[in-house]
């Protein structure tokens, strides 16, 4: 079959496998914005195994008419964030739940939901939604995005005008073995603005969201986000950012369990002296397939992009990462750092790494590296001939493992507490 | 008390025999000094005694205080008594000293069946053994041993010592890559710690070490055996002399 035979085959498959569906109803504007990125994504197809970026990750049960279905998991503990004090916002199977939720006001902050924004004549998302997301298709198309914008039945708009000391705190709950989720939430921080944006839990069976972040001159923008433990859901998510001049961009993703998680990132660092960090932590354990697909692009000068990502494996788990950083003709003084390392408890579990740096620039610093290993036998030993036992040392020498991504997390409560919920991970397992 | 005896030891990787029948009988409160050329089995006495992987015994016995030390995991010997200050002390990234001096603190006690310290206990107790040792604070606060100098790495494995309360301490070439001041600082923690009746177990090159430590007894090891034992003047002897006149001794013997 020829390239051409087979794009045509793909684009067929999307088109009966979307065939009928309509998209979500709102204003002109909006429903006009969700065909566009209908046939945006007719014209890409779903991607299938044979994509370069899904090599490694099949995403058949990701595109599937019908999600698989996911038992419902009862952690029957207090959920993380829980002593932090944030505004609540609070999605079930997907559906906005105002019950739970707090009030959407806050000092410095305009907080609706997408829905209401895009069933609006007049709203600022107008200008906003779906446009990153579309713009994150060159030069590595990302079809399920382009799906989320196109159908998103709901999610958080949110628009930032000053430093806003609370957090914005959207919690996700799965009850319904068989519910599958859309959500598309954006951010948009005005010059000089402040916020931290926390997500935590499955959202659904299957979810797929896309997180739009526009960071403006002087703006900082904190996202920490916990991705639940239900065993068996399928998760594939987005982040797209635009970031200003002398502003700054932190994302930390924790993943304990899942039994498919796709995230992807991509940044784009448009003004000078701005920050782009992201990092994550996964624990995988057996049926358990964890991909960070990270794209950033530096198109300004003197700024510093971070990836930082740490991987604990055991009992046949497999670890995906597939990072880039780009940094366009005239991005001097670029600082690009990339780390992706994984930690493999035992024989059965798998890396796959595909670091890549592509650079048009002549006075930059960029550096990547990717490791797989075991725990260090010589630190083991030593800690033993401590009087510290297997376990316990194994333990330690995990969570020191973990501690570089860790410290991409800002607040120290907020780290504490992924911190805490990681150890628990490790506290399971023996049992 | 610690009793070797008889201890032959080969790699478990390959049919190379390193111990060849090594006696040492360390009774408390005493300073032994084992000295020898490279390659003598030094080393491998001291990570076989303290369970590192790689060794297989095939002949002989181990014993702390009559228990068998080749029955027990790393971490049991270490709860028994025994402690190893390591040649080359190993880095750990993102563990901070102090955490791993107070994990290894209560383990011990957890698996002698004491009570943990609390972290108040704790810190009272290490703050006032670093300050001897010329440990600040910032050196705690550190991960393990990353980005220090050979120096402090050396003062912290003395610092674990004193921490840990041993009743057998084997030094594993502790002077090396030290320089006099260093050494000072670290033979007299190790001073300190003389109380009677905690032994010590002192490997060296050279004799330097020994002016600062007082050994009770030196021995000299060859080819996997101690070829002589004697006091403190054995030391001076082959300081002066070097160990050919020893090692031809031991050959026409």
């Amino acid at each position: 079959m020829t390239r051409a035979q087979m794009k045509q085959r793909k684009c067929d498959d999307t088109a009966a496998r979307l065939d009928g569906l309509a998209v979500p109803s709102g204003a002109a504007w909006a429903t006009e914005l969700r065909q566009h990125s209908l046939t945006r994504l007719l014209e890409m197809g779903l991607p299938t195994k044979r994509d370069e970026y899904w090599r490694w990750t099949d995403p058949a049960t990701l595109t599937s008419a019908a999600p698989t279905s996911a038992e419902v998991f009862d952690a029957a503990e207090v959920p993380i964030f829980d002593a932090i004090e944030r505004l609540k916002i609070v999605f079930v199977d997907g559906v906005f739940d105002a019950a739970a939720s707090d009030d959407l006001t806050g000092e410095g902050v305009e907080v609706s939901l997408l829905n209401d924004a895009l069933s609006a004549d007049i709203h600022w998302a107008k200008d906003s939604y779906g446009v990153l997301e579309q713009a994150g298709q060159t030069p590595v198309e990302r079809p399920i995005a382009a799906m989320n914008t196109a159908f998103a039945t709901d999610g958080v708009v949110i628009r930032v005008t000053g430093k806003v000391a609370q957090p914005i705190s959207i919690i996700y709950k799965h009850t319904d073995e068989t519910s599958d989720a859309i959500l598309h939430n954006l951010v948009k921080l005005e010059e000089g603005a402040e916020l931290t944006l926390l997500e935590n839990g499955p959202a659904a069976a299957r979810y797929n969201t896309v997180l739009e972040v526009e960071v403006a001159d002087g703006a900082s923008f904190h996202h920490v986000r916990a991705q639940g433990r239900d065993h068996e859901r399928r998760a594939a998510t987005h982040i797209f950012g635009r970031i200003g001049a002398n502003a700054l961009f932190k994302s930390f993703t924790m993943t304990a369990n899942g039994i498919l998680t796709r995230n992807e990132v991509v940044l784009e660092l448009l003004g000078d002296d701005s920050q782009a960090h992201v990092g994550g932590v996964c624990m995988g354990d057996g049926t358990f397939l964890h991909d960070d697909t990270v794209f950033i692009t530096h198109d300004a000068e003197r700024c510093e992009s971070r990836q930082v990502f740490k991987k604990v494996l055991r009992n046949g788990a497999t670890g995906v990462f597939q990072g880039k950083i780009l940094v366009k003709d005239g991005a001097q003084k670029t600082d690009g750092y990339q780390i992706s390392q994984s930690l493999l408890l035992d024989d059965d579990s798998q890396f796959l790494a595909k670091p890549e740096l592509e650079i048009y620039a002549d006075d930059v610093v960029c550096s990547h590296g990717s490791t797989t290993g075991a725990i260090d036998e010589e630190a083991l030993f030593y800690l033993k001939s401590r009087g510290v036992g297997t376990q316990e040392a194994t333990d330690l020498l995990t969570l020191a493992f973990l501690a570089e991504a860790i410290d991409e997390i800002a607040r120290e409560d907020i780290a504490a507490n992924v911190l805490e919920r990681l150890e628990a991970w490790l506290a399971r397992r023996k049992g | 008390m610690l009793e070797i005896k008889n201890l032959h030891v080969k790699l478990e990787e390959e049919e190379k025999q390193i111990l060849k029948g090594v006696n040492l009988t360390v009774e408390p409160g005493k300073v032994h000094a084992i000295m020898g050329p490279n390659g003598s089995g030094k080393s491998t006495t001291s990570y076989v005694l303290s369970g590192r992987d790689g060794y297989e015994v095939t002949e002989g016995s181990a014993t702390l205080n009559g228990e068998d030390l080749f029955d027990m995991e790393p971490e049991e010997r270490a709860a028994a008594g025994l402690f190893l200050a390591f040649q080359y002390p190993v880095e750990i990234p993102g563990v901070g000293n102090m955490t791993f001096l107070r994990t290894a603190v209560n383990s011990q006690r957890k698996l002698r069946g004491e009570d943990e310290l609390t972290a108040g206990e704790f810190l009272k107790i290490i703050r006032e053994k670093a300050k001897a040792l010329k440990i600040d604070a910032e050196m705690l606060k550190r991960p393990v041993n990353v980005g220090f100098s050979g120096g402090e790495k050396k003062r912290n494995e003395i610092l674990q010592m004193a921490m840990l309360e041993p009743k057998v301490c084997i030094l594993d070439e502790t002077d090396s890559g030290l320089d006099v001041d260093a050494m000072k600082l670290v033979a007299e923690g190790v001073n300190a710690l003389r109380d009677g009746t905690r032994s010590f177990v002192v490997i060296t090159h050279y004799q330097r070490l020994l002016d600062h430590i007082k050994p009770d007894y030196v021995h000299i090891m060859s080819n996997g055996r101690i070829i002589k034992s004697g006091g403190p003047e054995l030391a001076l002897e082959v300081e002066n002399n070097g160990y050919a006149d020893l090692l031809a001794e031991q050959e026409n013997s």
